[in-house]
């Protein structure tokens, strides 16, 4: 049993994607309705990263490893794809604080006031993956973090998430806050944004993904719901030929 | 300099579920309607199509159908004597945007309050005594009653379709409705939703302790309907993405599912849409609205005269737009006096997680919908003596999971369990079928205070150089008290 009070303004950090561009329309007679106007998803670049360096990709390959680390039955973070999810959103409007309020002046405020942190994600990540190696070669023999070994990787990320690793700018604790956050988001958010691959998250607990009619199952109580998860893509089976 | 549109015989700022229900009574009654609306026009196959709608990431986390803060926002403080920092990006609480406003992407959970709410003040003193209430809660009676209302409730739940079982027929109690409700004229036009697993057993759970447990009154349909404006909707198919989601299958109640297909056709309304209301304009009595001035996305400036202006945004813009355009006396704390701004007030919200033996519990989360649940009413308003108990206020109670979304959901995780690395992944394979997450699982009241209100920021401004409006809340004794009182009652159940 667990208790949890949920104060009103939090202070999750929830970021925001474009929308579709709107300009100001008179609506009268009908709805205005165009075809093709509707907005599906952008899928990720998933060929490449786009946002971090070839060092960044083996540090943050290497966080999302032990985040998530694989096992016999799942893969981990970095199989799954959480690096090159986060990459994307990172070159998103998440990573540069697309749709936020950024007018100054800026100061630090109560837990209750949320983030007042002008440090955009893109930010964030770039000064703090630089930050942690330099950490870890300081500590551990000019070792990067991706160059230790699994135990003493945990043993990092364990400090950061105490908040004694010191960083440049920003506050060690909340960026592995941030870190653990994206990559959940990574292991269980539509596949379509680059992680979850082969919807290996969703498969892992038991989520059918986007299905969207269950009216043959409500009342069917206490048992296993048999089908396999759907992506907003579909599933591989669907289009024969395409992996 | 704005350029002057043609006279209107009324204006809607907010084209929400208040502006479009106003708009389709008045352009009824004949008058010229016109709706401003800051967002985008929206409706169900380009915005939440069933093809892409059920995506947790682009809807729940980063928050599609929300308000940009950058667009505006407001600024925060729990007391007075501390400075309102602006909410940069949105926390637990945020204002929707566009067409069909919080209907878009509400839960659609249809209560009506119990009778007592509205004569509070009264009834409090009568039951308790005068000093019971806190000596700085300034909770009022409403000014109109139940029964009043009663007519209204029953025309907006035949508008929706409401799924529901009755409490309380014409003063005759129902069984398995909430027998705590006030009087209704009519049955729900719908039954009650069919109830997933968790649900009811927390049901089941709930009368064996000798509570009466009901269904969630449910604007999410149990099946087929067509409202009295002749606008269909189609029966819920347990999807998992409801709240923060717009309904890619035209069963939950909202403007878009319920009047706007109704109201469009009418030849006396039109509607501006990616317009913002940046002021209320009054003559020189100062005591006569007469139109309102707007900005389009160009950046250029409208007038749109008329001699009626509905404000029906969310009310803190409406608080807002009143003390930007100069009208009534704002509120003043520390003076007591004066009217905009005063008496704010939200909700208290907690929960009770259970996580239940993996071996012989499979609750398939993602099987669900937003109004779904078994509810009980013992602990809401006064329906329970707080004589000893010292507080004012309740709340109900159930298991009203409406998900099984597994970016949030696996943020849960027992006491000791880490937040990261093989125990945690261990732990939410094993337990993601067999863990009970409410929600809202207690949703309670939250009464006026003096130092609780809304003014105008003396810092931060909008992108149109506009002050933001100031919220300065925190949670009192009383509400505190309550909580824990309801939670634990809670706990009971879920245990």
């Amino acid at each position: 049993m667990q208790f949890r009070r949920r104060d009103i303004l939090a202070a999750a950090a929830i970021l925001i994607m474009a929308q579709r561009s709107g300009r100001a329309e008179i609506i009268e007679g009908r709805a205005p309705w165009k075809p093709r106007a509707a907005n599906p998803p952008k899928p990720a670049i998933t060929d490449r990263f786009v946002f971090f360096t070839a060092d960044e990709v083996r540090t943050v390959e290497a966080i999302v490893d032990r985040i998530i680390p694989p096992d016999p039955e799942t893969p981990g973070g970095k199989d799954a794809g959480c690096a090159t999810y986060i990459d994307n959103q990172l070159a998103g409007p998440y990573g540069s604080f697309e749709g936020l309020y950024t007018q100054g002046p800026f100061q630090n405020g109560t837990p209750q006031q949320g983030s007042q942190s002008s440090l955009t994600p893109a930010a964030q990540y770039r000064q703090g993956l630089a930050d942690l190696n330099g950490y870890c070669k300081s500590k551990h023999g000019g070792k990067t973090f991706a160059q230790l070994p699994d135990e003493t990787k945990d043993e990092v990320l364990g400090e950061l998430e105490k908040g004694s690793v010191q960083l440049r700018d920003q506050d060690g604790k909340t960026f592995f806050k941030h870190i653990v956050k994206d990559t959940r988001e990574g292991f269980f958010a539509d596949p379509i944004y680059g992680g979850n691959r082969d919807m290996a998250g969703w498969k892992m607990i038991g989520f059918p993904g986007a299905r969207y009619d269950y009216r043959d199952w409500v009342s069917r109580h206490n048992e296993r719901y048999p089908y396999p998860p759907v992506s907003i893509q579909g599933r591989a089976g669907w289009t024969p030929g395409k992996a | 300099m704005a350029r002057k549109l043609p006279h209107k015989d009324v204006v809607v700022v907010g084209l929400g579920w208040t502006g479009s229900i106003l708009s389709y009574e008045l352009a009824g009654a004949g008058l010229d309607v016109v709706a401003i609306e800051r967002g985008p026009w929206r409706d169900t196959p380009t915005d939440f199509p069933p093809t892409y709608d059920q995506d947790e990431l682009r809807y729940r986390i980063r928050h599609e159908l929300f308000l940009r803060p950058a667009q505006t926002t407001f600024t925060f403080r729990n007391k007075m004597d501390q400075t309102a920092l602006p909410i940069r990006n949105w926390g637990a609480f945020m204002p929707p945007n566009g067409v069909g406003g919080g209907g878009v992407h509400w839960n659609a959970e249809t209560w009506r309050f119990l009778p007592s709410d509205f004569v509070l003040k009264t009834h409090s003193t009568e039951r308790y005594g005068e000093k019971f209430i806190p000596h700085d809660c300034t909770v009022q009676d409403w000014g109109v009653t139940y029964d009043d209302l009663e007519p209204h409730y029953d025309q907006f739940e035949y508008l929706c379709g409401t799924s529901g079982s009755a409490g309380n027929l014409k003063g005759k109690i129902q069984e398995g409705g909430n027998p705590f409700e006030g009087p209704r004229s009519r049955p729900y036009p719908t039954p009650a939703q069919p109830q997933p697993f968790s649900h009811r057993l927390f049901g089941k759970a709930a009368a064996e302790l000798g509570y009466k447990p009901f269904p969630q009154p449910s604007g999410n349909l149990s099946q087929a309907y067509t409202n009295p404006w002749g606008v269909k909707l189609g029966p819920c198919s347990y999807c998992g993405f409801c709240e923060w989601f717009g309904c890619g299958n035209y069963s939950k109640a909202s403007p878009q599912t319920t009047v706007l297909p109704a109201l469009i056709l009418k030849t006396n309304f039109k509607a501006f849409d990616n317009s913002e209301v940046t002021r209320i304009n009054i003559d020189s009595s100062r005591k006569r609205a007469t139109g309102v001035t707007f900005v389009d996305t160009s950046g250029e400036e409208w007038e749109q005269p008329a001699d009626l202006v509905i404000l029906s945004a969310y009310t803190i813009f409406n608080v807002q737009l009143l003390l930007l355009s100069g009208i009534g006396e704002p509120y003043d704390p520390v003076k007591n006096d004066g009217v905009i701004g005063r008496n704010y007030t939200h909700q208290t919200i907690s929960d009770v997680i259970g996580f239940f033996d993996k071996d012989n519990y499979i609750f398939n989360p993602f099987i669900s919908s937003g109004a779904i649940g078994m509810c009980i009413d013992e602990f809401n308003g006064d329906n329970f003596d707080h004589g000893p108990l010292g507080f004012i206020g309740g709340g109900y109670m159930g298991q009203v999971q409406t998900n099984g979304r597994p970016i949030q959901l696996s943020e849960n995780v027992a006491e000791g369990v880490p937040a990261w690395g093989a125990k945690w992944k261990q732990f939410i394979r094993d337990h993601y079928q067999s863990t009970v997450v409410p929600g809202t699982g207690v949703h309670a009241s939250f009464n006026s205070y003096r130092d609780i209100y809304l003014d105008l920021d003396p810092t931060y401004k909008d992108r149109l150089g506009r002050p933001l409006l100031r919220i300065t809340m925190d949670f009192h004794e009383n509400e505190l008290k309550m909580n824990a009182y309801l939670t634990d009652k809670f706990a009971e159940i879920i245990k």
